[in-house]
């Protein structure tokens, strides 16, 4: 690896015993954090710091730690998933900090993601969203048209996966100043609206899927783009774009 | 020792499957929903059963100790998914996606089994197109394919790094759909703890609410385990944090046996270990071996050069680079399978040509420069641009090769700060996949009647060495197109059962296990984290069951384990308390099971005398280095039963192998 460093560190973390609790801000100072280290496994090695010091580790999500599973969350230094571009938490490394630094860590926050323990949040708000329309509604029995009955053009192919590169992390609606889920439900919607099996349903899908999202609390899109800066992903505000088309689409057509 | 029966239906083996599943009984459509089945484990196996099981109308309840189904691990494969469409046109068949399975497998799989897995793949991708899962596609709309190690057509689908997230998606979106539905039901944030059993067969689970704390009783008519692989056991591996051994372990205590735990597949490509307090090993897709071309310096001085930092890759001549596999391999090159990569790569780095400045100098280079002139070329033809300089070519070829593998380029760079479109990637061999696991019939039944398991936590396909791109494949057809036929087969027996009690005895009697081992937890008065005896059982496994293995290391390994667990139930510290979320404990009751299963592991590949797959014995070997099977002594699958609280109790039983319709053969991808 390029550098054999490490950086002493002052954390202020947020702690907060459980959903009901009140929570606030603890310091914690944590030596010898080599600068190859990912944030989590700064983390780790402060919760051994803890452990051996009798107090209680620190509760974070985390999951796959290669930026794919969307488990992981954070918000450092005010920016989520901290100041690198294009990352998860777990992919943001310590070089990224100076020695010395004060580094601020909260979870989430927003109406519709409610702290359950520490950092760690309750997401389950996306799956709701997910269920009211996030798929196409064919039975898994295999026996469907062959795949490549219908050529699908690659623009629109590529660009359905850029939409379903989402992990669904959270990041947009933490760095929303009205913690909308705009960037969230839309990435879905459009990779569903670009492809021809998602077409059939493309006018209940947005319909169902808005109303849910708004049913859960998030807030309203007025177009700041935090949301797609932050996103550890780049998904583009494009796929709001196309979701308000869609929405439109379907509130002038339906019956 | 006691015969296994596989359950393997008569009949060639193009028409068993097909034959069988005419044959299996149904439950009627009225009946199913008075039947209750539960499914551990959201990943492909496990979404793409509890969706299509909601689908035929049981009741279903899936559980996942992720805060959403949607980041099971299988979200993190990367390279893409096979099957035996031959779009290509380039000779594939159902047959011969069979045969390299088998023999990729080093002739240490069920043909049976395989066979079906292949007949099913095509399915497989059409299913996934009409979910809406994105694969990449070529200008004329189609779908495109690469290869992947050891083999010579191109059936692997893929959508760009990302293949595993796209078909989990795929998944999570049709249990999404039953789920609302109200089909399935849903809890996240759960882990089973234990498997219920009355009257021998599986009723239920005991599974601790992971944000309260609370042990709850769910009882069903059958129980589907599809939690995994067991990686983790080595500590760093590519597994996710929380990948574990539990719910096969738990269920292998109380009658399940566990079948070949020490084919391990340690995969070639990963990023080099760099420091101690590296808490896992990240992936570079195979498929980046369509590309990459492996090498070390031909010169032990310029690997100590390039080690001490006194060099670059870059400035070391063509003539002074030994590509050693396309040297020993030249038929397949650098797509040899994984297991045939990997010993290649440490026989380099033992022999002193490693070039990665860490403690143990292992790491060697991918390549992409070839690559990069060669595909910039053919672009800047087809821009039109006959007379291109290597100016012009080498940016085509970067772009190409952006297009290709941009988030695994990306990745690399975050996590190295090195820039593998100008250096070459460094990597080494790291734990990947378990082929070993729960042993299941050709029903995907375990050796407890109702208890399935399906995907990475069975035994059944990859035998001793999975080739890339299968565990996608498998995990699906396991979920979608099999469990569906044999679990209603099974449950046609149930339908006049009701509902299944949870204030039995056999209830109360597993909480009461669950409950005692984390009371233990807590109340130990130790002095350690988990972490630290989670690590000393990683280093022995690494060291002495890992890619290179022998009869003094397995045995000093079963010994230092043995050891090792006394040492953590007697002085592991675990903060906090029962009734709360307690990541701690949590950590505590994988690694108790990781620790009875490294045993287990060590006494299996002790007792495997022979080379095969993964599963390198250094003493059976030929004089090139190549694995030397024995099939006279070693040609079955190695069932182990529990037999208590001392892991050396454990007896073997074996499924002889047997090949009506594959040649066996040497191994041979010169």
């Amino acid at each position: 690896m390029a550098s054999k460093q490490t950086i002493n560190i002052n954390l202020k973390i947020w702690r907060q015993k459980n959903a009901n609790a009140k929570g606030s801000m603890e310091t914690y100072k944590l030596d010898n954090v080599s600068t190859d280290s990912s944030f989590l496994e700064m983390l780790d090695q402060l919760n051994e710091q803890l452990i051996n010091d009798r107090q209680e580790p620190i509760a974070f999500d985390h999951d796959c730690r290669e930026g794919i599973c969307g488990m992981c969350s954070l918000f450092i230094n005010g920016e989520a998933h901290g100041p690198d571009r294009a990352v998860t938490t777990c992919q943001l490394h310590m070089r990224k900090f100076k020695d010395g630094e004060t580094i601020f860590v909260e979870p989430w926050r927003a109406k519709a993601f409610p702290v359950i323990k520490d950092l760690v949040v309750d997401r389950s708000s996306f799956d709701r969203i997910q269920q009211a329309g996030g798929f196409v509604s064919v039975n898994t029995s295999g026996r469907t048209m062959d795949a490549n009955a219908i050529p699908i053009p690659k623009p629109d192919a590529d660009k359905a996966f850029e939409a379903a590169a989402c992990i669904g992390c959270g990041a947009c609606v933490a760095s929303c100043v009205n913690a909308s889920a705009m960037l969230f439900v839309s990435a879905k919607v459009s990779q569903l609206a670009l492809l021809p099996q998602g077409k059939v349903e493309a006018k209940e899908r947005v319909l169902n899927m808005v109303r849910q999202m708004d049913e859960e609390g998030f807030g309203n899109c007025t177009n700041t783009g935090a949301c797609a800066v932050e996103c550890p992903k780049e998904i583009s505000l494009d796929n709001i774009a196309r979701m308000n088309r869609e929405y439109f689409k379907s509130m002038l057509t339906s019956e | 020792m006691s015969i296994l029966d596989s359950k393997i239906p008569e009949g060639h083996i193009s028409q068993k499957w097909t034959d069988y599943k005419d044959h299996l009984k149904l439950v009627a459509p009225n009946n199913r929903p008075k039947i209750d089945v539960i499914v551990v484990g959201t990943g492909l196996a496990g979404s793409a059963a509890a969706a299509s099981l909601g689908e035929m109308g049981y009741n279903v309840k899936a559980f996942c100790f992720q805060d959403s189904p949607r980041r099971a691990h299988s979200i993190a494969a990367q390279g893409g998914i096979n099957a035996a469409k031959n779009y290509q046109n380039d000779g594939d068949s159902i047959f011969r996606l069979f045969y390299d399975t088998i023999k990729g497998g080093d002739y240490r799989a069920r043909e049976a089994n395989v066979h079906r897995l292949a007949e099913v793949s095509g399915n497989i991708i059409d299913q996934c197109v009409a979910q809406g899962v994105p694969f990449a596609r070529e200008y004329g709309g189609l779908l495109d394919n690469r290869s992947f190690g050891g083999t010579q057509v191109q059936r692997t689908f893929y959508a760009a790094g990302q293949t595993g997230q796209q078909l989990l998606l795929g998944a999570y979106s049709a249990i999404s759909r039953q789920i609302g539905l109200g089909r399935v039901k849903m809890y996240n944030r759960h882990e089973m703890l234990d498997i219920v059993k009355v009257d021998g067969k599986a009723r239920g689970i005991i599974a601790r609410n992971l944000v309260t704390g609370e042990l709850e009783r769910h009882s069903a008519h059958a129980v589907i385990v599809a939690t995994g692989g067991y990686g983790n056991v080595y500590f760093l591996s590519t597994n996710a944090m929380g990948s574990n051994v539990t719910a096969a372990w738990k269920i292998h205590k109380q009658g399940a046996y566990f079948a070949n735990p020490c084919y391990v597949q340690i995969h070639p490509t990963c990023i080099p270990v760099h420091g101690t307090n590296q808490s896992k090993l990240t992936l570079m897709s195979e498929s980046l071996r369509n590309s990459g071309r492996i090498w070390v310096p031909k010169k032990k001085e310029d690997a100590e050069a390039i080690r001490a930092g006194k060099m670059k890759p870059t400035q070391i001549a063509e003539e002074d680079r030994d590509y050693y596999l396309e040297r020993r391999y030249p038929a397949f090159g650098n797509l040899v399978p994984r297991d045939v990569a990997s010993r290649a790569a440490k026989e380099r780095c033992d022999a002193g040509f490693g070039i990665e400045a860490n403690d143990t100098n292992e790491g060697v280079y991918l390549d992409f420069s070839t690559e990069i002139k060669n595909k910039g070329k053919q672009a800047a033809y087809g821009h039109g641009n006959h007379n291109p300089t290597d100016e012009e070519i080498i940016k085509y070829g970067k772009e190409w090769v952006e297009s290709k593998y941009g988030n695994l380029f990306q990745m690399y760079e975050k996590i190295t700060d090195e820039n593998p479109y100008e250096v070459p990637m460094k990597i080494y061999p790291a734990v990947h996949y378990t082929m070993g696991g729960v042993w299941v019939d050709y029903n995907l039944q375990s050796t407890i009647p109702g208890c399935f398991v399906a995907g990475e936590a069975n035994f059944s396909d990859h035998g001793a060495n999975r080739l890339g791109a299968s565990a996608l494949m498998q995990g699906l057809a396991d979920g979608y197109f099999v469990l569906p036929y044999t679990v209603s087969d099974y449950l046609a027996n149930e339908i006049r059962t009701g509902t299944i009690p949870t204030n039995s005895a056999e209830f109360d009697a597993a909480e009461q296990r669950v409950k005692t081992q984390i009371d233990t937890f807590l109340n130990n008065k130790g002095s350690r984290s988990v972490d630290y005896f989670h690590k000393k059982l990683g280093l022995i496994m690494w060291n002495k069951v890992g890619m290179g293995r022998n009869e003094q290391g397995l045995t000093e390994a079963i010994k230092e384990i043995d050891e090792l667990r006394a040492e953590f139930h007697k002085d592991v510290f675990v903060p906090g308390s029962a009734d709360e979320m307690n990541i701690e404990l949590e950590k505590a009751l994988r690694v108790a099971d990781f620790m009875e299963l490294g045993q287990l592991m060590a006494i299996d590949a002790l007792q495997r005398k022979e080379s095969c797959g993964g599963h390198f014995r250094e003493e059976y070997q030929d004089s090139e280095g190549e694995t030397l099977r024995d099939d006279e002594n070693f040609k079955f699958v190695g069932a182990w039963e529990y037999k208590g609280d001392d892991i050396n109790q454990e007896v073997l039983h074996k499924e002889q192998l047997n090949y009506e319709f594959i040649k066996i053969a040497a191994r041979n991808y010169k």
